[in-house]
């Protein structure tokens, strides 16, 4: 039972951090945008965490900028162009396609084109080796005498 | 023989992987990000003096001269380690300083100022941070040099020690103070 109980504190404690600022909206759907975009966005201090799982102080102040600038009738579009601005391309966890971002966007069909050639390449030599010329009838007898001999 | 050839070749591989790892590892300091502002007009503002708070500060306050505008708090240990040679700075060198004094208390700033001595000509009060984040600040001490027309030139991130002012900003300085 100790067990369990410490399981879900555990499981329950991100989401109690998460929630320190709840800051009021006057519809849900500000809300939950709210939430979307500081889940987009990475927090400039702790380098891996977004700006909703970061206790930094930087973090607090951008959520908190967030939410003026969702009162303030911003879209989300404008609001990462506002931290873009600011913080440059390292505060958006989704990277936008330009010229420094297209290996990290199209690398990996890059490299499932290359893994799809080197499979043909595989097949097609392993097709040769398997269809060798063999004279069936010798096949056919040597196969007959042997099972002779077993008996 | 043709075997064991064959068998070099993972090895080789994970060689391969390591290097362009190691590589990866060493290129730069994870922590240091671009600055965003580099050759953009200080950021527009109106916030208080630490010192006179009636007196309403804005962005033309950090033009006319090349200023060094230094990120500041008393909550910030790093600001202290560099303290000493901003005080040097502002009696030994021809430029001035000017403080950002970020998410502190404006009485324990002032306490602070007096306790450890007052490199700046005058503090902007940023209680809010606002200043901070229109400038790409994510934590404090930044330095950042500002030319006679109120554009960023460059931005240092951490403590500026005697090091720092030889090696990176007293450069800087000069270079943007010769024309051409």
């Amino acid at each position: 039972m100790k067990v369990v109980s410490f399981l879900v504190l555990w499981l329950i404690c991100p989401v109690a951090v998460a929630t320190i600022d709840a800051y009021p909206f006057p519809d849900e759907t500000l809300q939950v945008r709210y939430h979307e975009i500081i889940a987009r966005l990475r927090c400039p201090q702790c380098l891996n965490t977004n700006l909703a799982g970061s206790d930094a102080m930087i973090a607090r102040d951008l959520r908190r900028e967030v939410h003026r600038l969702l009162l303030e009738g911003e879209s989300d579009e404008a609001i990462l162009d506002f931290m873009h601005q600011r913080y440059g391309d390292f505060i958006l966890y989704k990277p936008r396609l330009m010229a420094g971002t297209w290996l990290l966007w199209f690398g990996p069909l890059v490299f499932l084109g290359i893994a799809g050639l080197i499979l043909v390449i595989i097949v097609r030599h392993r097709k040769d080796v398997i269809t060798p010329d063999v004279d069936r009838s010798r096949l056919d007898t040597l196969l007959a005498k042997h099972r002779r001999g077993q008996d | 023989m043709m075997m064991n050839r064959k068998l070099l070749v993972p090895l080789l591989v994970f060689a391969l992987l390591m290097m362009l790892l190691a590589f990866g590892f060493s290129l730069r300091d994870p922590h240091y990000l671009p600055s965003e502002l580099i050759d953009r007009p200080f950021p527009a503002f109106a916030l208080a003096d630490l010192h006179w708070p009636d007196r309403e500060l804005t962005e033309d306050a950090v033009r006319g001269n090349i200023s060094l505008v230094n990120i500041w708090a008393t909550w910030c240990p790093n600001c202290l380690v560099e303290h000493p040679e901003l005080m040097r700075i502002s009696s030994e060198e021809d430029i001035p300083l000017i403080g950002v004094n970020y998410n502190d208390e404006s009485a324990a700033a002032r306490a602070w100022l007096n306790r450890y001595g007052n490199p700046y000509e005058f503090s902007i009060v940023d209680d809010a941070g606002r200043l901070a984040i229109d400038l790409g600040v994510y934590g404090a001490p930044e330095t950042f040099i500002v030319d006679s027309n109120g554009v960023i030139r460059y931005r240092h991130v951490g403590p500026v020690t005697r090091e720092v002012w030889g090696e990176i900003l007293s450069p800087v300085i000069k270079q943007i103070g010769t024309p051409g």
